[in-house]
């Protein structure tokens, strides 16, 4: 009961931040802390298969589906404060606390008479006894509901496949592509430097050094610069290899020789 | 005036049919099948052999019809009725109608008269039509026409009578616009069948109120029943039999139509406005004497309407040039006394068809005259273009002069002994009634010689190329028949012949008198039609008659030229009211039930253009109605449940 | 413990999550809405098996989850090819079956 009065105003204040959160992303996270809050309900009410399934099923896996197709359609996409549609707050609102206040005052005016407990039903273990139920009397539920998932995992493929609408670039031309761009604009035909190279720095925002002291574009996420998070590289790396370029440039070899 | 004779009236009971009198439906047959061989055949692959068919029909319908008169003379007074059933017509439930024949000394008297001046008028239309290039088909209609009115006399039963009622309304309105090319003709075609139509109704009612009233249209079951009726109920019927008899004989209020009848052939005006049709309104009244002899009120309505029409075709009748329309103002003014005379009760029915058939015989033969000086004068009514024809056509001023003598009353032609009745009898009941009658007899007497003279009298006043001739023998010959039937008709009152002769229809003349002598009344009216001879020799006949009629005349020839304004005061009162309502009604019909129709659509379109407006194509409205359809149902089970 | 608390709660969460489906515009969001909502109705049903003492509400949460994670890939798919062709992610672009 104790974790039931501590969990409840937290599932309720995290739903109300998933209808309030201006930014996508902020509602699915308030949306795992609910689940997460439920999964242990469920453990409280003797249920332990549902309260592990909850956490890898729904969170895990469903949620986590969310957030990458949120990631596919954009992150930044944030809905508008003002309501486009005349009236449909104030109704939404008015309907929504009509609803519940008919469904707690049904509740209300219900008994649900006095809790049996699932000590009779979990004796062989809730794993066992739902696996009694789900193969005996909901069989063919179960089997209906695999035909289903089946059913939706290849609908899904067949609506994210893309067709091909140019044909496939063959390496010859993607050779020939790279020799063109180095005529006309003298970009560089070559592959880029391994990864590592021209690294200073382990951080995926700092960007790599070219000899020359100069930060190298390509060594970052395009994101980064488009957000301007960039770190700028550390001030020693940039003086050591500036030094090293033109008359003050001094070769490793007299370096180890001063020393 | 006379007792009350309830007691007396005679009840409608016929025997069986027997020996020849079982082939009386022969003589309604006859015509109708030559009607049907014409008219179905057509006019161009009959017009050799139809007139002659015409007049074979009616002919042999005469020839049959004086047998079974002869046979009928031939048994005493109290068999004299008989009647056949010929098929059931109608049979729905308690409403049970035969077609059946009733032959007594009325409807003995009316074969006579329908078929024998009808066999006389087609042998003279043989000679009239002999040009006309649908002649056939006149004889068809001719034919229709005495097939219609027979069945209409020999009826047993009032919807039988309706039948031939109905069918001399056709016939007269197929004759009358029989030159159809000209407008004038179907005008008055039709504005005869639309006033004919207003009496029809009376008819229609007064059958349903009879059926309603008795439980059956025949004439011995009401007559039986009419000591139990009521008086209201015999009252409605006797008042809407006179609204139909109105109609077809042409009395106020229906007459409007008998003056412009007379475009049709003079032979369809001849049989059909004169001797025949227009007289099935007396018919009527005298045969539905069971009805009327209980009701006072009806009577009075009836003598009311005689007495003011024979008044009223009087004086029209003084102000027509056109020779035709002079005679059907005189009939009008006849069949006045007729109807008068029907509405004194027993007292006067016999005299009502005695005039009847005098009125017949020279009316028909006046009319036939006149269509012969017509054809003398290529086909012109106007009596200013006639004069001094009595040289040029000798037989027909003579078979005329005949019918004349008769209608103004000389003794002893036939007409004299009728009119000289029917004032007797209207003195003795009621002497405004009488005075009236007398008064006409004097305008009688001025217009119809006012006519001779214009026509027959006076020096020429012919139209360029015009040459009067006699008509050849097949006219002619009609013309001497009726002559001498206008002057030898006053024998049927012979001992008093014809009172007998319908006392099983109509009941016993009642004793009672004026006070005076019959012959007193006679020298009196003697002396009232001197008067009106003298008048219109000093006004009609010592002058020179205009060719053309003059313009600054009296208000009352001005009144009678247009007919007494009958057909002003039908226009105002009737035709333009209805026009408004018509009007009125196409109105409301096109603003307010077509715009409610359309009004209605059109809201429906409003409500949809603003519903429409729900759907709003977002999603979260349509999920928002979702959760309120969801609250509802919420809402319900909650109010079930708790 | 009765079960009637736990039954409140998930009626407030499933209320907080019709909500969330009528006022969100991004249509991730509101599927994370509906997620809520199948979650609050799960949670009512785990109550249930308890209170009744059998193991068929839990039973019915378990398909419930099955069928909500074939739904989210279907789902998801979905709103991911109508973003390619739209380039919006936003549930008030598809609003042309109007009047």
């Amino acid at each position: 009961m104790v974790a039931f009065w501590i969990l409840s105003p937290i599932m309720v204040a995290a739903a109300l931040g998933l209808l309030f959160a201006r930014k996508a992303v902020h509602a699915a996270l308030l949306l795992a802390v609910v689940m997460i809050c439920l999964s242990v309900l469920y453990l409280v009410q003797n249920a332990p298969f549902l309260f592990v399934v909850q956490i890898i099923v729904y969170t895990g896996a469903i949620l986590m589906l969310f957030l990458f197709v949120l990631m596919l359609v954009g992150v930044d996409a944030s809905d508008s404060v003002v309501e486009t549609i005349r009236g449909q707050r104030l109704m939404a609102t008015v309907a929504g606390l009509a609803l519940g206040l008919l469904l707690v005052l049904g509740i209300g005016q219900v008994s649900l008479g006095a809790v049996t407990g699932l000590s009779q039903a979990n004796a062989d273990g809730n794993v066992q006894g739902l696996a009694q139920l789900l193969f005996s009397r909901y069989v063919f539920a179960f089997e209906a509901t695999s035909a289903l998932l089946i059913t939706a995992a290849i609908g899904a493929m067949v609506l994210a496949h893309r067709e091909r609408l140019t044909p496939k670039l063959t390496q010859a031309d993607r050779a020939a592509q790279r020799m063109r761009a180095y005529a006309e604009h003298g970009t560089h035909p070559g592959p880029l430097p391994s990864p590592g190279v021209y690294a200073r720095h382990n951080a995926v925002d700092t960007p790599a050094l070219l000899p020359d002291g100069s930060p190298a574009e390509t060594s970052v996420s395009r994101m980064f610069t488009v957000r301007g998070t960039i770190r700028p590289a550390s001030a020693s790396d940039v003086r050591m290899l500036t030094a090293s370029v033109g008359d003050a440039a001094t070769t490793d070899q007299e370096r180890q020789g001063e020393r | 005036m006379f007792a009350t004779l309830q007691e007396s009236v005679p009840v409608v009971d016929p025997s069986a049919t027997s020996g020849v009198l079982s082939l009386l439906w022969v003589v309604v047959a006859l015509p109708a099948l030559g009607a049907a061989v014409v008219l179905v055949l057509g006019n161009r692959r009959t017009a050799a052999w139809a007139p002659l068919l015409g007049c074979a029909t009616v002919i042999v319908s005469f020839a049959l019809s004086l047998v079974c008169f002869v046979a009928l003379l031939g048994r005493d007074s109290a068999h004299r009725q008989v009647a056949q059933t010929l098929w059931r017509w109608m049979d729905a439930g308690s409403f049970k109608v035969d077609m059946g024949i009733l032959y007594d000394p009325l409807s003995a008297l009316f074969l006579l008269l329908v078929t024998g001046v009808g066999a006389l008028i087609h042998i003279y239309s043989v000679g009239y039509m002999a040009h006309d290039e649908r002649r056939a088909r006149f004889f068809g209609y001719l034919n229709l026409f005495v097939a219609s009115m027979l069945t209409l006399v020999l009826a047993d039963n009032y919807l039988v009578m309706f039948l031939g009622w109905e069918g001399v309304g056709l016939a007269s309105y197929l004759l009358i616009g029989f030159w159809q090319h000209k407008t004038t003709a179907a005008v008055a075609a039709k504005k005869a069948f639309v006033v004919n139509r207003v009496g029809d109704l009376g008819m229609a009612l007064a059958i349903m109120l009879a059926f309603a009233t008795f439980g059956t249209v025949g004439f011995s079951g009401i007559s039986a029943a009419a000591s139990h009726a009521s008086y209201a109920t015999m009252t409605a019927l006797g008042l809407l039999f006179l609204l139909a008899a109105c109609g077809k004989s042409a009395q106020v209020p229906l007459q409007s139509w008998l003056l412009d009848a007379m475009e049709g052939p003079t032979p369809v005006s001849a049989l059909i406005h004169a001797a025949t049709m227009v007289t099935a309104g007396v018919y009527l009244v005298v045969r539905s004497s069971f009805i009327y002899d209980y009701t006072q009120a009806a009577q009075t309505a009836v003598v009311v309407v005689g007495t003011v029409t024979l008044l009223w075709g009087a004086v029209i009748g003084c102000a027509k040039d056109d020779i035709k329309k002079a005679l059907a103002g005189s009939t009008m003014s006849q069949i006045g006394y007729m109807m008068l005379a029907a509405g004194l009760g027993p007292a006067g029915y016999a005299f009502a068809i005695f005039h009847l058939l005098t009125h017949g015989f020279f009316k028909a033969n006046m009319f036939l005259g006149a269509g012969s000086v017509m054809h003398a004068m290529d086909d012109d009514v106007d009596m200013r273009h006639y004069g001094a024809l009595a040289k040029a056509v000798p037989v027909t001023f003579v078979t005329f002069a005949m019918g004349y003598l008769a209608i103004i009353g000389i003794p002893p032609f036939a007409g004299f002994w009728s009119k000289d009745k029917i004032i007797e009898a209207a003195l003795a009941d009621n002497l405004v009634a009488g005075i009236a009658a007398l008064v006409g007899a004097g305008i009688t007497a001025f217009y119809m010689t006012r006519v001779m003279l214009m026509t027959f009298g006076g020096k020429r006043r012919w139209l360029e190329g015009v040459h009067p001739h006699e008509s050849p023998a097949v006219m002619t010959g009609p013309l001497v028949a009726l002559g001498a039937l206008s002057a030898l008709g006053g024998l049927l009152l012979l001992g008093g012949w014809v009172v007998d002769w319908l006392a099983p229809v109509v009941g016993a003349e009642p004793e009672g008198s004026f006070g005076l002598p019959a012959i007193v009344v006679s020298l009196i009216a003697l002396a009232v039609v001197i008067v009106g001879i003298v008048i219109a020799w000093l006004t009609v006949g010592r002058h020179d008659v205009p060719a053309t009629a003059p313009q600054r005349v009296s208000v009352v020839t001005r009144a009678a030229r247009a007919d007494l304004y009958g057909d002003a005061f039908n226009e105002a009162m009737l035709m333009r009211p209805g026009d408004e309502l018509v009007n009125g009604l196409l109105a409301f019909d096109r603003q307010v039930v077509d715009n409610a129709v359309m009004g209605s659509g059109g809201a429906f379109g409003l409500m949809s253009s603003s519903f429409r407006r729900v759907q709003t194509g977002f999603v979260r409205s349509y999920a928002l109605s979702l959760l309120g359809g969801a609250l509802v149902v919420l809402v319900a089970l909650l109010v079930v449940n708790l | 413990m009765s079960g009637t608390p736990f039954v409140v709660l998930s009626a407030i969460l499933f209320t907080i999550g019709c909500v969330g489906v009528l006022t969100r515009r991004n249509a991730i969001v509101v599927f994370m809405c509906i997620e809520l909502m199948l979650n609050a109705s799960n949670l009512a049903l785990v109550t249930f098996a308890r209170v009744d003492g059998n193991l068929d509400g839990q039973v019915a949460a378990f398909f419930v989850m099955v069928v909500a994670a074939a739904e989210v890939v279907v789902g998801l798919a979905i709103i991911m090819t109508i973003f390619r062709t739209r380039r919006s992610a936003s549930v008030d672009e598809a609003s042309l079956l109007k009047y």
